[in-house]
Parts: C-alpha cells; sequence; structure tokens
C-alpha cells in the first residue's frame, strides 16, 4: 500500500522550540575580521584593568614598599597569538644565600580583566631564583614582576607582548 | 572531566646541585567570566594554591588567580641536599586537593 505519510515528514513533527542562537554561536558561525572585531567586546559587563588597578594591586603585595628597577628579567615573546598560553620565565639576579635571597615574586597584567595573575613564594633553599609558567594576556600589554628581596627592597621588571587577533593577520 | 597531575623530577642529583621541578594540573582554571554555548556562566573553578614540599618541609609556594593559563604549568628550582620525597599540592576552589609525589636520590 502507499505510504500516506506526506512527503514533508518535518510537517508532521511538533512544532520544534524556537532555537534561539547566541551571539556566540553567531560568532562562531561568522567567522572573518567582523568577528574578531565583536570578540574583542565580548564579556559584557566584565571591565578590563587598568595599569593603575595594576599599581594598586602591586603596591598592596608589596604593602608600598618602593619599587626599584632592575634585577628582574622576564622574558615573554614580543608578538604572540596565543594570548591565553603565553610563556613567561622571571629569573631575578640573587645569590640566594641565607642572608640575600629572593622571598617573592608577583606577577601582575597591566591590561587583563583583572591584574593579579601569580605570586610565587622562594627561599635560600631554591638555589635560583627563576620560574617558568603560562599566563593568560587579553591583549597587547606590559606585564609587570615585583621580587620581594630578604632585606625588604623589592625590584621591577616589565616586558610587553603584543597579541595579534588571530583573524588572518589583520591584527 | 578528569584532573591529571603530571611532575617531572630528576631522578638522581649530587648533593648541592640545583635542580629544576616541573609540575603540570590539567585543569580548566574557569575564571567564572565565560559563557558556554547555552549562554550560561561557567561558575569559577580555578586552582588557587600550589604548594611543593620535601619532606613535609615547604620549598616553594605559588598563588594562582585568574591570570594563569589553563591547565597550570610551574617549572621552579630547589638545591638537592638529601634523598627525599617531594609532594606537590594543587588546591582546588571548591576544596578538592590533587596531589602527586614523587622521589629523587642524592648520590655523591
Amino acid at each position: 500500500m502507499r505510504d500516506k505519510r506526506p512527503l514533508n515528514r518535518l510537517a508532521l513533527e511538533p512544532e520544534t522550540e524556537h532555537v534561539a542562537l547566541t551571539r556566540r554561536q553567531v560568532l562562531a558561525a561568522g567567522g572573518g575580521a567582523a568577528c574578531a572585531v565583536a570578540a574583542l567586546a565580548s564579556w559584557p559587563g566584565v571591565a578590563l584593568a587598568t595599569p593603575k588597578d595594576a599599581q594598586a594591586v602591586l603596591a598592596e603585595l608589596t604593602k608600598g614598599v618602593p619599587l626599584q628597577k632592575g634585577r628582574v628579567r622576564m622574558t615573554l615573546p614580543a608578538l604572540t597569538e596565543r594570548g591565553p598560553f603565553t610563556r613567561l620565565v622571571v629569573a631575578v639576579d640573587s645569590p640566594m644565600t641565607v642572608d640575600d635571597h629572593v622571598k617573592a615574586i608577583h606577577i601582575v597584567a597591566e591590561r587583563n580583566t583583572v591584574p593579579d595573575v601569580a605570586s610565587f613564594y622562594l627561599g635560600p633553599h631554591s638555589g635560583l631564583a627563576q620560574v617558568a609558567t603560562r599566563i593568560r594576556i587579553k591583549q597587547s600589554q606590559n606585564i609587570v614582576a615585583v621580587a620581594q628581596m630578604s632585606d625588604g627592597t623589592a625590584y621591577v621588571g616589565r616586558a610587553r607582548t603584543k597579541v595579534l587577533g588571530g583573524a588572518g593577520g589583520c591584527g | 572531566m578528569t584532573v591529571t597531575p603530571k611532575v617531572k623530577v630528576p631522578a638522581r642529583a649530587k648533593p648541592g646541585e640545583v635542580v629544576m621541578l616541573r609540575a603540570m594540573l590539567k585543569h580548566p582554571m574557569e575564571t567564572g567570566w565565560r559563557e558556554n554555548t547555552a549562554g550560561e556562566k561557567v561558575p569559577r573553578n580555578r586552582i588557587h594554591t600550589f604548594i611543593c614540599e620535601f619532606q613535609d618541609q615547604e620549598i616553594f609556594r605559588a598563588d594562582l588567580h585568574s591570570g594563569v593559563s589553563a591547565d597550570p604549568y610551574l617549572a621552579f628550582f630547589t638545591t638537592a641536599s638529601a634523598t627525599g620525597k617531594f609532594r606537590f599540592t594543587w588546591f582546588e576552589d571548591g576544596g578538592n586537593v590533587y596531589t602527586k609525589t614523587a622521589t629523587m636520590e642524592v648520590i655523591q
């Protein structure tokens, strides 16, 4: 016998719920430069930090000790396409003896959503004041590292990284 | 999602040698700002502290914030003094703790 089902079987199915595409899905489908521009404006309601916020965070971490330049060396790529996975190496010139060693290294980002990145606590047994990690960099900016010494002084170092847009070289 | 700790510790070292220790945890480090495909905020779930101990003595500590990448990786140094056990501990926001141990032999 002839099948009496209509050819368009979809018509028989209960009306599907209206599927609202989220902005993110539209973006994923869109691609291209428009996507990259709109992506920069994502995370609604989350304001980006400013270098002033980063200074405030550092002042809190170091309890207001004046920061001197030098002794802190940062290795960070000058250019990166993968901002959320940026390799960072911080090294501090220090003999790492009981009398003279690095107590802590604080890392802050000047233009991330939140300036705090990480704090590392070392001691004379560390032997070498060097720490490597991977950090998130939201946009091109300076990353600041502050080393707190055992004698109470604090040294600051900076490195700048440019984050490429990743939209076919137009970043 | 499974959280797997991975550590690299030299099997052998000379006394007084400065050795590199590496630790990585497979973990999303959710900041709490990201939205999933359904448009819902993904709740914050980060590793906030990492501690490395040698024979129950803390040798390295890290406070990690949202600026640290997913799968937090850390490489740091210590001076080899005696044969012993390193314990690496990661503390997650919800109270979970992940641990991994490794032994290093110190020979002349």
